[in-house]
């Protein structure tokens, strides 16, 4: 059977690992390979890096420590963060990472979702999409990374789940911007609704700070995967533990 | 002992050449089928979609040198569908070298399509090689929308809404659905058998 996958996200900054709660006031939390490899020999299914400070400055993440993470973990890895281009994906994927996730760039040129599929084969096409109720409805958020730049983009996340879907992306990382950093578990109802809407795996983010989180979102949401960061970061949860008790519950796992 | 890897200019050449770095195997990347002459086993990776990985084959020369060699090949991935006789995923020939076909994989209530994450490798045939020193039931990384049935080739099997052929194998000739460069321990033991010498 196929596997539950847990997933470390580590968002980095100026070349560090940093954690914010709700986005903001990031702090210091490790090197990149030093936590990666951690991370791998401790039994993570996959790796996120998500350079937050990308988008909204206008920077891409540096090619050149992607293939240093490729050459350091013996797991797949996804990279994020202010990749506008096919270029810009291409330089992350022959660099070796396994996937790239876009964000802001795909709200701004949806296109770009279908050309990237296109090129590279939509298993390596991730949309990350953050979101939150505004007005009543779930809506998509842009420049995440810089709260003086943030801003709601109108589009419904449902609506746009299924437009990406369409397009050709092969995975979507929903990130619930109301849970993320403050650890009191992942925003269900708003999974689950994701989970009818998407037809491909689909990975949850945001709001884990105990085991009980990550079996009810698997259990109640049925996602595919769980991502999570500051409850890794800061040793609140040891993945061999989280994985042994998911296990324990019923929860299909990779031991 | 040298390993030649196929260079089908798809992006998990990276992943496959740190991998057998990490392993300390030394390996070549091999654009022609010359370029390969020195070395004794090959390995052919690939992503994406089978169509445009033939006609590269087939300029480079890859196509017809695999055909009539007899050294130990190991495809993955992508590499490991084009050892089949056909797939419909591009309506395209493949290389020929196992029987069989490549289908679109229907995951049924198993899960979304494609089929991606760890799954569970069932042996079929004890005598596999690549499979010395692996546990039964171990997980390796998939990544796929398009399978190989099971059959007589079939060495390890996965499910995932049906029967996967998760390793194949015919004579020197044989393929791995999932990625051993991105299966951690396992992947590392089933490439370290096939570069220090598994047939």
């Amino acid at each position: 059977m196929l596997a539950r996958r847990i997933i470390p996200c580590l968002d980095v900054r100026d070349g560090r690992v940093v954690k914010g709660v709700r986005f903001q006031n990031h702090e210091d939390v490790g090197g990149i390979e030093e936590l990666a490899r951690r991370y791998a020999e401790e039994g993570a299914d996959e790796l996120v890096f998500y350079d937050i400070s990308a988008s909204p400055s206008g920077r891409t993440v540096e090619p050149e420590w992607v293939g240093r993470v490729a050459q350091a973990i013996d797991i797949p890895f996804c990279v994020a963060g202010g990749i506008r281009s096919l270029e810009h994906a291409r330089a992350r994927l022959f660099g070796g990472a396994d996937k790239i996730s876009i964000n802001t760039p795909a709200l701004e040129n949806p296109g770009l979702i279908d050309a990237m599929a296109k090129e590279f084969g939509s298993q390596c096409v991730v949309v990350g999409i953050d979101s939150r109720v505004i007005d009543g409805d779930w809506r998509c958020h842009k420049n995440t990374g810089d709260p003086s730049k943030t801003s709601t983009e109108h589009r419904k996340t449902l609506d746009w789940i299924r437009e990406v879907v369409d397009r050709g992306a092969g995975e979507i990382v929903l990130n619930c911007m109301d849970q993320d950093g403050v650890r009191e578990g992942y925003d269900i109802d708003q999974l689950a609704a994701a989970r009818e809407a998407c037809s491909v795996p689909l990975i949850a983010s945001g709001g884990a700070g105990a085991m009980d989180h990550f079996r009810d979102v698997f259990q109640k949401a049925d996602v595919d995967g769980a991502l999570a960061a500051s409850v890794f970061h800061k040793a609140v949860i040891a993945i061999p533990d989280l994985k042994a008790w998911l296990s324990a519950e019923g929860v299909e796992i990779r031991l | 002992m040298t390993t030649a890897i196929v260079d089908t200019s798809t992006a998990n050449i990276a992943s496959v050449r740190y991998a057998l770095e990490r392993l300390g195997a030394r390996y070549k990347l091999a654009e022609t089928p010359d370029e390969a002459s020195e070395c004794d086993r090959i390995i052919l990776p690939g992503v994406g979609a089978a169509g445009p990985a033939m006609t590269r084959l087939k300029a480079t020369g890859w196509a017809q040198a695999l055909q009539g060699d007899q050294r130990p090949l190991l495809g993955v991935c992508l590499g490991m569908q084009l050892l089949f006789d056909y797939s419909v995923e591009s309506d395209c020939e493949l290389l020929g070298l196992i029987p069989g076909r490549v289908e679109r994989l229907d995951p049924g209530s198993d899960g979304p399509w494609p089929h991606m994450g760890w799954n569970t490798l069932t042996p079929v045939k004890s005598d596999e090689p690549l499979l010395e020193g692996v546990t039964d039931g171990a997980h390796v990384y998939f990544v796929h929308g398009f399978y190989t049935p099971l059959s007589a080739h079939t060495s390890a099997s996965t499910h995932y809404g049906i029967g996967i052929t998760a390793i194949a194998r015919k004579g020197h000739v044989a393929g791995c659905q999932f990625h051993p460069e991105r299966s951690a321990k396992t992947g590392a033991q089933i490439l370290t058998n096939f570069v220090k010498g598994a047939a």
